[in-house]
């Protein structure tokens, strides 16, 4: 079955995105496809690349990344949901003339239109909120 | 074409939900699919006309509402149940939306390709 996942849920603050994560990785290791995770909302925060948990605690963006390169994920953060909640690559960092970014590949920043082609070209869309 | 049902669940001003679904139904309404929109439980709340959001520095979600017909959203719906609990008519809404039933919910639900629950 090909999933996507639309994640609203910021990281350490609510449970939707560790869940996301697990659900993301068990779907792949059981050969499902993974079409696109669209982080939205407060889900956004889950690429920043300034997460510095405890290093006995879940390190959530590490993950994703992981998650992205064993299985060529497509990992695309809002554009409108980021740039309010200051997540940033270095694209927009510069186009904003802000004196850092925090988001990197493997997430990309891009437009609302990519949760609609998700729905679109997958068989399920699953919320984590 | 997809059938993509939205569903908004939430009151308007407490968390961003409410506007960011506003968002991406308007900008699913350009990728040409079959778009309906639902609102339930606290989300009826956002339908209310007359919202005073000015007051507490937000943009008004009942304002923009009325441009989901522009953008050819027709299928509304709204709760029915969720309504009444909360001492409503569609009289206090600021645009048409369809009263459902928990049975005729199911049904629209069990239509869908791909529900976005916000």
């Amino acid at each position: 079955m090909i999933f996507s996942l639309a994640v609203y849920a910021a990281p350490y603050s609510q449970e939707g995105s560790a869940t996301a994560l697990r659900f993301a990785e068990s779907a792949l290791r059981q050969g499902h496809q993974l079409y696109r995770v669209f982080f939205y909302a407060d889900g956004v925060h889950n690429s920043s690349h300034l997460h510095t948990p405890p290093q006995d605690e879940n390190n959530l963006p590490e993950r994703w990344k992981a998650l992205a390169e064993s299985y060529e994920v497509d990992l695309v953060v809002c554009i409108a949901a980021s740039l309010r909640r200051g997540i940033l690559n270095s694209e927009e960092a510069s186009r904003y003339e802000k004196p850092s970014h925090n988001c990197e590949a493997p997430f990309n920043i891009s437009g609302l239109g990519q949760m609609i082609d998700a729905c679109v070209n997958s068989d399920r869309v699953i919320t984590f909120a | 074409m997809k059938k993509i049902l939205f569903v908004n669940r939430q009151a308007p001003f407490g968390r961003s939900y409410a506007k960011e679904s506003l968002d991406a139904l308007l900008a699913a309404s350009a990728y040409d699919q079959d778009i309906s929109v639902l609102f339930s439980g606290d989300g009826v709340f956002q339908l209310i006309k007359d919202q005073q959001a000015k007051s507490i520095e937000q943009k008004n979600i009942a304002s923009t509402l009325p441009a989901l017909e522009m953008y050819d959203i027709t299928k509304v719906f709204v709760q029915a149940s969720a309504l009444s609990a909360r001492g409503l008519t569609t009289g206090q809404l600021a645009i048409t939306a369809k009263p459902l039933n928990e049975a005729e919910i199911s049904a629209l639900a069990n239509t869908q390709d791909s529900i976005l629950s916000f």
